[in-house]
């Protein structure tokens, strides 16, 4: 029974996918997270919403329509940030709202809430499509392929601002390679755990990972290696116990933050002696 | 050899004039000492020169090339601010942090040698959130050089620094200055560091009203006076407002 499931395509599908959503998360999330920019994951997904009530509306493939809204509005959002000076949780509280305010008016127009809408505020990995998989693997490799290219001017850029400036990195052009990157990511995600959980595969297992890792590669890859088993684990208790992946995937996330916590409060966690050797998997980039 | 440039600076924010008409120029291996008090345009002096104001009006010249023109020069400028800010929890070692100033296509084994020349070569693989103040400083020191600078811009380095580390701190600067022949371009509120240390002086209070040969400054009593009831008025002045 255990081993059967792996014969399944839906089954197949759903962990591929999964996996690289977990992967593009972790990593996305990791730049977002340290930041302080930690709910625009939240904010990109519940613009969305009114991408996707639009697409339904006219007929259109919901998630290109998401993909649309998505990224003009976080971009749209960037650049009043910039320009006025208004905080980032004020920005991110701005897109949040009105991307479910206009979710919520296209919806009543096209009737009300049905099944399609629900799959994407909670949710539908096992219903994700051969066409899905290739999408979400393709996008999953042009994002790393982009972040390990500006690795350095991403990184810089993150640790200070006006530090990667005065060392001639084009921060404003990073802040938004970020936006959009992120933007693109937490439409590609919905599919894995909706919109109203997508903020918890961003920032949970990054939280986790930064109270374990000395250096950013080695917090990287914690990071993933936390989102990834929590995927893995949480597709495949649902499967068995008959309930919701999505849920299942955040609260497992939870559940590695919630004994992170406990084993730091008992002074089991120095990160100091995190080996760096041994989770090195390329110089290359560090 | 003329490295830095500067003529008829003039920078304004709403109701003040932050710098008013300021021109000097640097020569290379100078090891120019920028003295002020708080609020003489020191900060802002560099953020011009470092291209991150540029509403002023004046021009700024570096090597040759007018700053407004070209970011090129940022390429030969390492930058050390007054304090090492970062998030508190940044995962990132001593290494990671020296390595983002590396060029592109940068060669790994800088990193060791400005490691070992700012003598932090043993804590290389702690998080720099771990590292204290002075120690942190030196690890921006040590990003700075790692990219091979030809001009060194420190803004009042050793503020929240203990003596200790302080005295470590300008042997390092010195060493830069005479034995790799990197020009020094330092704020700082300790007359006696930078009569020790710099050659030349130039002496900021919103208008530029010294720059010279140091012995020059340090030798005039008239100057050195001028200079502390200055200082000592903005300290006063500050202290009554607070």
């Amino acid at each position: 029974m255990t081993l059967e499931i792996f014969s399944y395509g839906f089954m197949q599908r759903a962990l591929v996918s999964g996996i690289a959503i977990a992967l593009l998360c972790s990593v996305v999330g990791l730049f977002l997270v340290l930041r302080r920019y930690s709910l625009f994951g939240d904010a990109v997904a519940h613009s969305s919403f009114g991408g996707i009530a639009a697409g339904l509306l006219i007929g259109i493939y919901p998630m290109w329509t998401a993909y649309v809204v998505s990224l003009v509005s976080a971009l749209v959002i960037t650049r009043i940030k910039q320009k006025f000076d208004i905080s980032g949780e004020a920005s991110v509280a701005i897109l949040l709202s009105s991307g479910i305010a206009v979710g919520l008016i296209l919806i009543s127009l096209s009737g009300g809430f049905n099944v399609d809408i629900l799959s994407f505020l909670f949710g539908s990995i096992l219903l994700v499509s051969v066409e899905d998989t290739v999408l979400i693997l393709g996008l999953t490799g042009i994002i790393l392929i982009v972040i390990l290219l500006l690795y350095r001017e991403l990184i810089y850029s993150t640790f200070n601002e006006e530090q990667a400036k005065v060392s001639g990195i084009p921060v404003e052009k990073m802040n938004y390679l970020i936006v959009f990157i992120a933007g693109i990511t937490v439409v590609t995600s919905i599919q894995l755990v909706g919109i109203l959980l997508i903020s918890a595969l961003f920032v949970i297992p990054n939280v986790t990972a930064i109270m374990y890792g000395r250096s950013f590669k080695q917090t990287a890859l914690l990071s993933i290696a936390f989102a990834v088993s929590s995927v893995i684990v949480g597709i495949l208790i649902s499967y068995l116990f008959d309930i919701t992946p999505s849920g299942t995937i955040v609260m497992l996330s939870v559940a590695i933050f919630a004994v992170t916590i406990g084993l730091k409060w008992m002074g089991l966690i120095d990160h100091s002696k995190m080996p760096l050797k041994k989770l090195s998997l390329s110089n290359h980039f560090i | 050899m003329k490295v830095v440039e500067i003529k008829n600076l003039t920078v304004e924010y709403p109701g003040v004039r932050a710098l008013d008409n300021v021109s000097f120029s640097i020569e290379q291996n100078d090891f120019l000492g920028i003295i002020g008090p708080n609020g003489a345009g020191k900060s802002t002096l560099f953020s011009c020169m470092l291209g991150l104001n540029t509403q002023y009006s004046g021009s700024i010249h570096f090597f040759g090339e007018d700053i407004r023109v070209t970011k090129k020069y940022l390429g030969d400028v390492g930058y050390v601010p007054q304090k090492p800010v970062f998030e508190k929890n940044f995962p990132a070692t001593v290494r990671e942090v020296v390595r983002m100033g590396l060029r592109r296509n940068g060669n790994e084994k800088r990193v060791d040698e400005v490691l070992q020349d700012v003598w932090i070569h043993e804590l290389s693989h702690k998080r720099i959130g771990e590292l204290s103040v002075g120690q942190q400083q030196r690890v921006f020191i040590a990003k700075a050089l790692v990219g091979d600078p030809k001009i060194l811009i420190l803004d009042e380095p050793v503020t929240g620094i203990d003596a200790q580390s302080t005295e470590l701190f300008y042997g390092i600067l010195c060493e830069l200055n005479k034995k790799q022949n990197i020009t020094i371009i330092w704020a700082s509120h300790d007359l006696d560091a930078v009569n020790k240390l710099a050659n030349k002086v130039a002496c900021l209070d919103r208008t530029l009203f010294f720059h010279g040969v140091s012995d020059e400054f340090f030798s005039n009593e008239e100057l050195v006076k001028k200079y502390s009831e200055s200082s000592m008025q903005k300290h006063m002045h500050n202290h009554v407002e607070s």
